[in-house]
């Protein structure tokens, strides 16, 4: 029987011919990642092993992003112990507060993965590196500290869910509302345990940022990993940003899947979810009355440069809504920097839109723009629950950067279809 | 290994925004955590668990960010295991890999209630409802899980490997 191309990838890092799903690994690690809230438990499993060194100084990633520039005196200290950590170990990728940016953006752009790589990440969306047809997934500070010591990572070999993805999506529709849309389909727990591989001829449709905001919400659907198959736009954006040998694989053409779904991308509306759960989705079209407080355009989902020209291009010469806060926050530097340069960050300002820092910021509740009891928001992130944005009794609803630039406008969820 | 305990009973997809928020991550702290355990989906877990005390719940378990600080709070709070009909899959590593005790067991999670008191004998996978004088069945873990568990998670594990 043949392999998926999430197993194939795990063979060849177990150094073995063959894996079967459920079977329990060693792979090998091309990159051990982590953030600021998740380093330091595993900076502190990492001195109890007893190793002097990290495994590979190469291969060793940590990005202090969630609550930075510190938002407080503890955060301050988390940070300073990673920091210690970090240049101790002679750690080659740390990045500080003016090179960095939400890992999930600043990972691929570093050129720090390429097709065919197994990564492991102290964050639940590390497997936004799938877009690249790298095997990408979460895991705990634990496992990053082991994975830093060893060099190694144990895995339950997964089974897969095939999406083959037909046509072309239209102009308001990006891989935010299709990765929505798959999970609304499927639910929040419709791929536990499981890869998600997207192929077929619609992949060549998609931009590397729709496939990065799809890849990255694999977990929102319980996914181990999600991964797309590698085309000339993978190996294009691989050229433009790494030096590092990489390596394709493709699907057996008799392996075996749980299911196969086929989606037809011209025919997918913008999505949003609503309150609590991300499988909670209705279309543009059936959403009816919903006024916001907030907006939020950014995250590791949606921070990137298409995400903000589709923004921008909504705002242009306009106003956002009376009383409606906007925070637009760029995924990296050099995202903020290229939006400088084509005139965007203009455009958002003039448009009373506040723009931040690279930071995960209000995505998670942390600083930079936290809900009062019973405020609501549209969000272009990537998680709705309970609490996640501020206080327990707000409310988060998530879209994609043009429903959220349109909303922006209204001050209610609106169709980017009826304004531009 | 066993445990006994009375149970806390939850729903679907209790995620880990909801089992310890985002704004108590500026500590790893594992008392401080506890303090803040389940606090936006059960207001007075803190003031009513029990050392020993079990977590049931349904579906996903866990489910959302891969904060290892979820099942630090829940076993610093006093939690001697956590049966759920699934868990996600990252709470479930970190789980194993910090030694807190988990099950699934979907016939468990459907016929106990919120207050029973449950035996648990982990080896065996057997969970035994005292109030109802019910037993199930838990799927058992396997060999190299068990290997992880014995040695009270996985960097217990690694050090005795190097
Ligand atoms: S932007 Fe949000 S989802 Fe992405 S890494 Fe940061 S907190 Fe997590």
């Amino acid at each position: 029987m043949g392999m998926t191309m999430t197993q194939k990838i795990l063979a060849a890092h177990a150094g073995l011919e063959v894996v079967k799903a459920g079977e329990l690994i060693q792979a090998d690690l091309d990159l051990v990642l982590g953030n600021d809230i998740t380093t330091p438990v595993a900076v502190k499993e990492f001195e109890k092993i007893g190793v002097k060194e990290v495994f590979d100084k190469k291969k060793v990633a940590i990005v202090p992003d969630h609550f930075t520039p510190n938002k407080d005196i503890k955060t301050a200290e988390q940070c300073k112990m990673i920091r210690e950590f970090a240049h101790e170990k002679e750690v080659e990728n740390y990045f500080e507060v003016g090179e960095m940016g939400i890992e999930h953006g600043l990972i691929p752009e570093k050129g720090l993965v390429v097709p065919g790589d197994v990564v492991i990440g102290a964050d639940s969306h590390t497997c936004t590196y799938g877009a690249l047809g790298a095997f990408s997934t979460g895991i705990g500070s634990t496992d990053m500290a082991a994975g830093m010591a060893t060099g190694k990572c144990w895995f339950k070999v997964p089974s897969a869910i095939k999406f083959v993805l037909k046509g072309k999506p239209s102009k308001w529709v990006s891989g935010k509302d299709i990765i929505l849309h798959i999970i609304g389909m499927i639910g929040v727990d419709g791929a536990l345990y499981k890869s998600m591989e997207f192929v077929g001829e619609g992949v060549s449709n998609l931009s590397m940022d729709d496939r990065f905001a799809m890849a990255n919400m694999a977990i929102e659907a319980g996914g181990k990993n999600g991964i797309f198959m590698v085309d000339d736009k993978t190996l294009a954006y691989v050229k433009e940003h790494s030096s590092k040998d990489y390596t394709i694989y493709t699907a057996d053409e008799d392996a075996e899947y749980d299911n196969v779904y086929e989606i037809d991308l011209s025919a997918v509306r913008p999505t949003i979810a609503f309150p609590h759960l991300p499988d909670n989705t209705r279309t543009i079209d059936e959403v009816g009355d919903v006024k916001i407080d907030q907006v939020v355009i950014g995250s590791c989902t949606n921070g990137r440069i298409e995400d903000l020209r589709v923004a921008a291009e909504i705002l242009k010469d306009k106003k956002v809504a009376k009383g409606l806060r906007v925070i637009v926050f760029p995924v990296t530097q050099k995202v903020y920097l290229q939006a400088l340069q084509e005139g965007l960050i203009e455009t958002f300002i003039k448009a009373n839109v506040v723009v931040s820092t690279p930071t995960c910021g209000p995505c998670l509740g942390g600083h930079m723009g936290i809900l009062a009891k019973g405020e609501r928001a549209i969000a272009t992130t990537n998680r709705n629950f309970v609490g996640r944005m501020g206080h327990p009794e707000s409310e988060v609803y998530l879209a994609s950067p043009a429903v959220a630039a349109a909303s922006a406008l209204t001050g209610k969820i609106s169709n980017p279809e009826d304004i531009a | 290994m066993r445990a006994q305990g009375t149970v806390f009973k939850y729903g679907n997809n209790v995620d880990t925004d909801v089992i310890i928020p985002a704004r108590y991550l500026n500590t790893s702290d594992p008392e401080e955590l506890a303090k803040h355990c389940m606090e936006d989906i059960d207001e007075g877990f803190q003031q009513k668990v029990k050392s020993g005390d079990i977590i049931v719940a349904d579906k996903n378990f866990g489910c959302g960010s891969s904060r290892e600080h979820a099942p630090i709070a829940i076993k610093a709070a006093g939690i001697s295991c956590v049966i759920a009909s699934s868990f996600a899959r990252i709470f479930y590593r970190n789980a194993i890999n910090i030694g807190l005790p988990i099950l699934e067991c979907e016939e468990a999670v459907k016929s106990i209630d919120a207050g029973d008191e449950i035996e648990v004998d982990f080896k065996a996978g057997t969970i035994y409802n005292v109030t109802k004088e019910q037993s199930y069945q838990a799927q058992g873990f396997p060999e190299f899980m068990q290997k992880l568990m014995a040695a009270d998670g996985l960097i217990g594990y690694i050090r005795g490997n190097l």
